[in-house]
């Protein structure tokens, strides 16, 4: 059963001229972990705040548990949300802030005790609880933030990147917690976030947004492997997709496009792409940096393309290698042990199974 | 060399800056030394000495005789201020969050014409005012002085309210909307407790202004119900006998005594409250 629908949502803000949401349609089953993506201002709050009844929706419909909840009060929602701003209420301890919500909907003294240390312990926050917001930073407010959505069990939880302002390793922590809890609880969750790894990890569905827009919604396999357009093919991933135009053509009856490094154009066959479709046209190839190796040595006839190094980044798991082909700076994500010397030539090997092409104007899928 | 002459400059401006305040301190605080003064001197001390000088005898009768003139209409004041400021700042606060936090259709039309009260003389009112409280049963009651002075400072509560709860982020509101707080518990247990400095303003503010009035307390109570700023003009244009200025300015001490004492000791907030940002981070 569909725990969380929108139908259609729209919202126009009072004095705004665009709309802040167009036409948003998501489904998820009970259980699941939405992602919400996209740049900043793209409505990723504001959809929060719908869901929540927040801001009032301009058309469109939110179903809550097979419930339709557009005109339902926030407080008759069930729906516990962090907010991107925490929130916190100023002139109450960490405690009381975690406690508030437990204490309005009539929960027994011990129970709300019990709770508020259960999820201090959890949110490593236990020496905060009789401080108030102003005298923690910003990480630790985020973290009071979080205990107080997580002190209550309701129906669906909304994180509205809850982990932004987290050191490195606390948020990897926070993140296996979360990803623990959520599998504990099975708490439907709709959760934004601007980490590639967050999106990644923590999803069952990823929505990625644009301009009030849902550009593709999808688990993150799909959004990852199998882009709908060109803009979510560069949101997604760290480093991003590499963009190399190139035209289609056909060559023996396959389609192919050519590319060229250092050296002679190589014609690379898209087993994917209908000849139909090859018929000279610009298109932009899209190639993800691990679907990039280095060859040493021919393998039978594969079409190797040679090209001159020119810059190396090791991050310490992988290096990053950038070449220039057909003009364009392409990234190779490689092992380490791989490293080949900078101004080398280096030959190197596509995987051209999971090539994907778009059309350069309307940044549409090609195939 | 620059440092020097800098300095020099600063010192200067130092010199004409505490001169400036020097004087505007004594314009300020002569009328009063010469009310305490003359409040302690004999009647004949007053017509022979100068208006400066020290009582020959220090003396309270004039205090006393004062106090037993003024007294009644002294605790008339209080009557008529305590529940007016309370309650028009109580009223105000809940328009405030209101008009600010639950903004509705025509909510900031309403909070316009609402601030055209500000701005309304006081004797453009009394005519329909006291029409009104003729209608209500209440001419000539405290109750009815109360009433006037809660619904004239409205405009002004509400407008420092609003002012006030404007800074303060929504966010707030919408969290405890989400953890099941209604208008009422927000307002108690979220925005209250954030209020003291603006609470302090609209208290100084309205003691101030309801217990100087004299305008509405003369045309609205009568005789035994009257304010002390009444009482105090009665007893000074009394035409009878002989000119007592120590008891006139003995009562008028007493008249202005508690405004002073509300500035003195809550002063401090007034500044803080008009001049403090709302909540930080
Ligand atoms: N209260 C408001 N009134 C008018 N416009 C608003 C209001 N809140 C947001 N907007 C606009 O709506 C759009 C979406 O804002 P929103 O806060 O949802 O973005 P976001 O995706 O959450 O961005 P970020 O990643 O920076 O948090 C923006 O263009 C913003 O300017
Ligand atoms: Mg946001």
């Amino acid at each position: 059963m569909a725990a969380l629908e929108l139908k259609n949502v729209r919202k126009t803000y009072g004095n705004a001229a665009q709309e802040a949401l167009k036409g948003i349609n998501i489904s998820i089953d009970t259980g699941q972990f939405l992602i919400l993506v996209g740049p900043s201002g793209c409505g990723k709050s504001t959809l929060m705040n719908a869901i929540a009844g927040l801001e009032d929706i301009s058309s469109g419909a939110i179903i809550l548990g097979g419930e339709d909840v557009t005109t339902v009060e926030p407080k008759d929602r069930d729906i516990a949300m962090v907010f991107q701003s925490y929130a916190l209420y100023p002139t109450m301890t960490v405690r009381e802030n975690i406690a508030f919500g437990l204490k309005i909907r009539k929960t027994p003294a011990d129970q709300i005790a019990a709770e508020v240390d259960r999820v201090a312990k959890l949110l490593q926050i236990e020496h905060l609880l009789e401080r108030k917001p102003s005298q923690l930073s910003g990480g630790q407010q985020q973290r009071v933030a979080m205990g107080r959505a997580l002190a209550r069990r309701p129906k669906l939880y909304l994180f509205d990147e809850p982990l932004s302002n987290l050191d490195a390793k606390l948020r990897v922590e926070m993140r296996t917690e979360i990803k623990l809890m959520h599998q504990r609880l099975k708490t439907t969750t709709v959760y934004v976030t601007h980490d590639q790894i967050e999106a990644m990890t923590l999803g069952d569905r990823v929505a990625v947004m644009k301009d009030g827009e849902v550009q593709q919604f999808g688990t993150p396999q799909e959004i990852y492997n199998n882009p709908a357009n060109l803009f979510v093919a560069s949101f997604i991933g760290s480093p991003p997709m590499n963009f190399i135009p190139v035209a289609l053509d056909q060559e023996s009856g396959r389609s192919v496009v050519r590319l060229q490094g250092q050296g002679e154009r190589i014609a690379i066959s898209l087993p994917m792409l209908q000849t139909a479709l090859a018929d000279g046209r610009e298109a932009i190839l899209g190639i993800r940096p691990e679907q990039i190796c280095i060859r040493r040595g021919q393998i039978g006839d594969l079409p190797l393309v040679s090209a001159r190094v020119q810059v190396v980044e090791p991050t310490g798991p992988d290096t990053l290698v950038y070449v220039e082909v057909n003009g364009v700076q392409v990234c190779c994500r490689l092992a380490p042990v791989d490293t080949p010397e900078i101004g080398s030539i280096v030959a190197l090997e596509l995987d051209v199974e999971r090539l994907v092409l778009f059309e350069p104007a309307s940044g549409a899928r090609i195939a | 060399m620059a440092d020097l002459s800098r300095s020099k400059r600063w010192s200067f401006n130092r010199i004409a800056i505490h001169a400036t305040l020097l004087v505007a301190c004594a314009v300020y605080l002569v009328p009063l030394i010469v009310m305490l003064l003359t409040s302690f001197k004999t009647p004949d001390d007053v017509r022979t000495g100068n208006l400066l000088t020290l009582p020959v005898d220090w003396t309270l009768i004039g205090w006393i005789k004062a106090w037993s003139t003024v007294h009644e209409y002294f605790w008339n004041s209080f009557m008529i201020t305590v529940p007016a400021v309370i309650i028009s700042t109580f009223i105000g606060a809940l328009n405030g969050y209101a008009l600010s936090k639950w903004s509705f259709k025509g909510s900031n039309v309403l909070f316009s014409m609402l601030l055209f009260g500000c701005f309304i003389p006081f004797q453009v009112i009394l005519l329909p005012m006291s029409f009104t409280l003729g209608k209500l049963g209440l001419a000539n009651t405290t109750t009815g002085l109360v009433l006037v002075h809660v619904i004239y400072g409205l405009a002004f509560t509400t407008l420092f309210f609003r002012n006030y709860y404007v800074g303060i982020p929504d966010a707030l509101i919408k969290a405890a909307r989400l953890d099941g707080a209604g208008f009422f518990t927000i307002f108690w247990k979220i925005l209250l407790p954030l209020s003291t400095p603006i609470v302090m303003v609209s208290l100084i503010w309205q003691f101030t202004q309801v217990w100087n009035d004299f305008l509405f307390g003369v045309v609205f109570a009568s005789g035994s119900a009257q304010p002390i700023t009444v009482a105090l003009n009665n007893l000074v244009n009394t035409s009878t006998g002989a000119k007592e200025y120590n008891v006139d300015m003995a009562a008028a001490m007493i008249a202005a005594l508690p405004t002073l004492l509300v500035y003195i000791f809550a002063g401090k907030y007034f500044v803080r409250g008009l001049t403090s940002g709302v909540v930080k981070g």
